[in-house]
């Protein structure tokens, strides 16, 4: 295989690999601050066992998150030596900002969060968490500004010719709040959210169906519940501006999440489908008009298709992007109506008695993750050709001086070791949960004495 | 050229990143030392105390690296480009090392089973002795410099073309110093009969590093041509080797006297000491070539636009003196003596 292919497949592994946790952290990390929030103010101590379970999760989770972490920091340059060249210019402000700010901010803290429950009083173990919680929403800011320039470039310009060419920054305010930025930066925090909200929905869901932990389950189920009615429901509102956005600066990438080919016609919405690439046609269930409407609030509108485009300037995978996508909105639908029902009989007083439902809750917490990697896979692979978008072309950036045989040595590597870390992921929480917040032959009291 | 208090900003950057590694070199420096003596260690439980001495700091003393890696892609992009992707292997393993690192701690007494632990303490010394190897390996490769070409990128190949005696001699010099500076650390954070073991093994690891540091010396003036010709320049310089060395001849005496924290502020400083004259050397090449002086990559080649570098130095001067609170804060809290609890490690 070619070196452009390993990189790509490459990177794509590890940054895949890695996002599974971090916004785990963020997401547990609000319901933490929630949580010990709450113990502060009522000084019941419920909420503090609830904390330190979910801190034993939490733990875990953010230190996978930075070990795979920093490989994501040094891939750049290891695997796309033209683009780190072409970009560092741009991106060093950013990760100047995210480094100082926010990295240097969550991992001082989370050594007093992990072991300074006996060293510090309860204050500054709840402002060590939030610092925590703060640090880790700061670096996706930061990271995700850098990818959203990618998309949508604003703020700079191209200084040199050919190999020499690179993007400076002209004004930096306007690089951080590129058209993209905002509402990617919110639709991943909320992504985070709910990663973490139903993490916690379906570990207290499985101890209420085995009938352990009632009390404080109940109290955990609920505060997380509440997180991500509200999330999922405010999602719509970012998701629908990001595809706004994409509209007006990608949109390639936007014909190609609906499989759109004819630049003259309407565009549909499909609920689901199938695109065949060679006839350009999608079949599946469809809303006529539907994507015309939702732009232009006009169902018989025009919409740029992938057809304007000559073949080497618009993604050649639309089925996979069309597929991503619609898996991604799918779920997140399907989120919205399982937390409003959800909602629902928790305000009428029988959230508790239906098994089925708490049995759904209980395997929901893989869904907020897959729409998580298959969203990012979808923005990822509708950019292409593009690693900077309408600038520097994906077979352009990568290292021409590492060998293929190198990134095969180095893949291969990753994919072991990151093999054992998920498993090891998976043994140890998995542990945890089984163990449980607190042993049930002691009360909690005795247990908190004991501690 | 932009230039504040009377230096220009690729200079000023240069500084930024020196300090942001030296950090890095220190503080990690004494996490990966303790780690590399982890099986001179018998006993579980001193083995335990050990991985917990480092437990609430080791994360935060990692962000050093991880910072300045940023500052390195944020300042010198065409340098981080370039020398990540002509050591691309290297840096992979390390990279590697690193994640196999902060799995053992993590999970090395999450089990009872002595297979486990013994398993994830073989990990675990391994990779902190590794990783101390490859910072040295890669310091040394870059004293001597890379086949770089035109346009600023590698020109050479070789699988293992890293592993050359004199990287060799770097890297055992590194394992040896971290090891030095871990001790001391672990002193600081042990009693008992740990702690007595710790006072000899101390001893041994200076005799390490004193040996395998002249060693490395006498190589550096003898094979590495041009190395000492900044100092006919600018002779005052030769104060940095002296005051590297009377900063490591300080140790013994205090650790004799049980001044454990004056002596890895002393080991430190050797540490800084060291950095400063490889700084010194280079500057302000950041990569030689091999082929051709011309082709070499140096601040001014490989830096920022003065827009960037201007920004980024404003963040930097915002970013520190929080950086340097968080520190003295973490830090305090977990002042003194090792005690281990139910979130020990």
């Amino acid at each position: 295989m070619d070196t452009e292919i390993l990189a790509r497949i490459q990177f794509a592994f590890t940054i895949a690999f890695h996002y599974i946790y971090p916004p785990l952290s963020i997401g547990i990390g609000l319901i933490m601050v929630i949580m010990e929030g709450m113990y502060l103010k009522t000084r019941n101590k419920q909420y503090e066992v609830l904390t330190r379970f979910w801190l034993k999760i939490f733990a875990i989770t953010f230190g996978i998150g930075v070990a795979t972490g920093i490989i994501m920091e040094f891939e750049f340059g290891t695997n796309w030596a033209v683009y780190s060249r072409y970009v560092g210019d741009i991106f060093g402000s950013a990760l100047a900002a995210e480094g100082l700010f926010a990295f240097g901010l969550e991992s001082a803290f989370l050594g007093i969060l992990l072991f300074g429950w006996n060293r510090v009083s309860p204050k500054v173990h709840f402002i060590s968490t939030i610092g925590v919680f703060i640090g880790s929403m700061f670096s996706a800011v930061w990271i995700v500004v850098a990818n959203s320039w990618q998309q949508t470039p604003a703020g700079y310009h191209i200084v040199g010719e050919g190999f020499d060419a690179r993007a400076e920054v002209t004004d930096f305010w306007a690089m951080v709040f590129n058209p993209s930025s905002v509402d990617r930066i919110i639709h991943v925090w909320q992504g985070a959210f709910l990663a973490g909200a139903f993490l916690v929905l379906s570990v207290h869901a499985y101890y209420l169906l085995k009938g352990r932990y009632l009390k404080i389950s109940k109290k955990a189920f609920k505060i997380a519940l509440g997180l991500a009615t509200v999330v999922s429901l405010s999602q719509l509102i970012s998701g629908h501006s990001s595809a706004e956005v994409v509209a007006e600066y990608q949109p390639a990438k936007l014909a190609a999440l609906e499989g759109h080919y004819d630049a003259n016609d309407a565009a549909d919405m499909y609920l689901f489908g199938w695109v065949d690439d060679e006839s350009q046609e999608v079949t599946g269930l469809k809303v006529p008009g539907g994507l015309s409407f939702l732009l232009h609030q006009n169902f018989e509108e025009p919409v740029t298709g992938l057809n304007i485009f000559p073949k080497e300037d618009r993604p050649s995978q639309v089925n996979a992007i069309f597929q991503f996508y619609h898996i991604m909105v799918s779920i997140g639908m399907f989120l919205i109506g399982l937390t409003l029902y959800g909602s629902y009989l928790w305000w009428r007083g029988t959230l508790f008695e239906k098994k089925w439902l708490l049995r759904i809750f209980a395997f929901s917490v893989l869904l907020p993750q897959i729409a998580n990697q298959v969203g990012w896979f979808a923005a990822e692979m509708g950019r292409q050709p593009w690693i900077v978008y309408g600038h520097l072309r994906t077979n352009e950036g990568f290292s021409q001086e590492v060998s293929s045989n190198q990134i095969l040595f180095s893949l291969i590597l990753f994919l072991v070791v990151y093999a054992i870390l998920f498993l090891l992921f998976l043994y140890s929480v998995n542990k945890k949960i089984k163990q449980g917040p607190y042993d049930e032959s002691k009360n909690p009291d005795k247990f908190l004495k004991y501690v | 050229m932009e230039i504040f208090l009377g230096v220009d900003y690729p200079t000023l950057w240069y500084l930024v990143v020196g300090i942001l590694f030296s950090g890095y070199g220190i503080l990690e420096g004494f996490d990966y030392g303790a780690g590399a003596w982890h099986l001179f260690f018998k006993k579980d439980l001193s083995r335990r105390i050990a991985i917990n001495a480092i437990g609430p700091l080791w994360d935060a003393n990692q962000v050093w690296f991880i910072i300045g890696g940023g500052a390195l892609f944020a300042g010198f992009p065409v340098m981080y480009a370039t020398m990540l992707s002509a050591m691309y292997i290297p840096f992979m393993l390390f990279l590697m090392l690193l994640v196999l690192r902060s799995s053992a701690i993590k999970f090395r007494s999450a089990e009872k089973m002595l297979w486990w632990r013994k398993t994830w303490d073989i990990i675990y010394f391994v990779s902190n002795t590794l990783i101390s190897f490859l910072l040295g390996v890669v310091l040394a490769n870059i004293l001597q410099g890379f086949e770089i070409g035109e346009n600023l990128s590698y020109k050479g190949g070789m699988f293992f073309a890293f592993l050359n005696p004199y990287a060799i001699m770097v890297g055992l010099t590194t394992v040896s110093l971290f090891m030095t500076q871990g001790a001391i650390f672990l002193l600081l954070k042990t009693e008992g009969r740990l702690h007595a073991r710790l006072t000899f093994l101390l001893k041994k690891g200076m005799i390490l590093f004193i040996v395998s540091f002249s060693a490395t010396s006498l190589y550096t003036l003898v094979f590495l041509s041009g190395v000492t010709d900044k100092f006919k320049e600018y002779p005052i310089f030769f104060a940095i080797p002296m005051l590297a060395f009377l900063a490591v001849a300080n140790v013994p005496r205090l650790v004799s006297k049980k001044k454990y924290a004056y002596a890895l502020v002393f080991s430190s400083l050797t540490m800084m000491f060291l950095l400063m004259l490889v700084a010194f050397q280079l500057y302000p090449v950041l990569l030689p070539s091999t082929i051709d002086p011309e082709y070499s990559v140096t601040i001014y080649n490989a830096a920022s636009s003065q827009k960037s570098l201007g920004i980024m130095l404003t963040i930097v001067a915002i970013g520190s003196p929080l950086l340097v609170g968080y520190f003295l804060f973490l830090y305090k809290t977990f002042h003194g003596r090792v005690k281990l609890d139910d979130m020990s490690y």
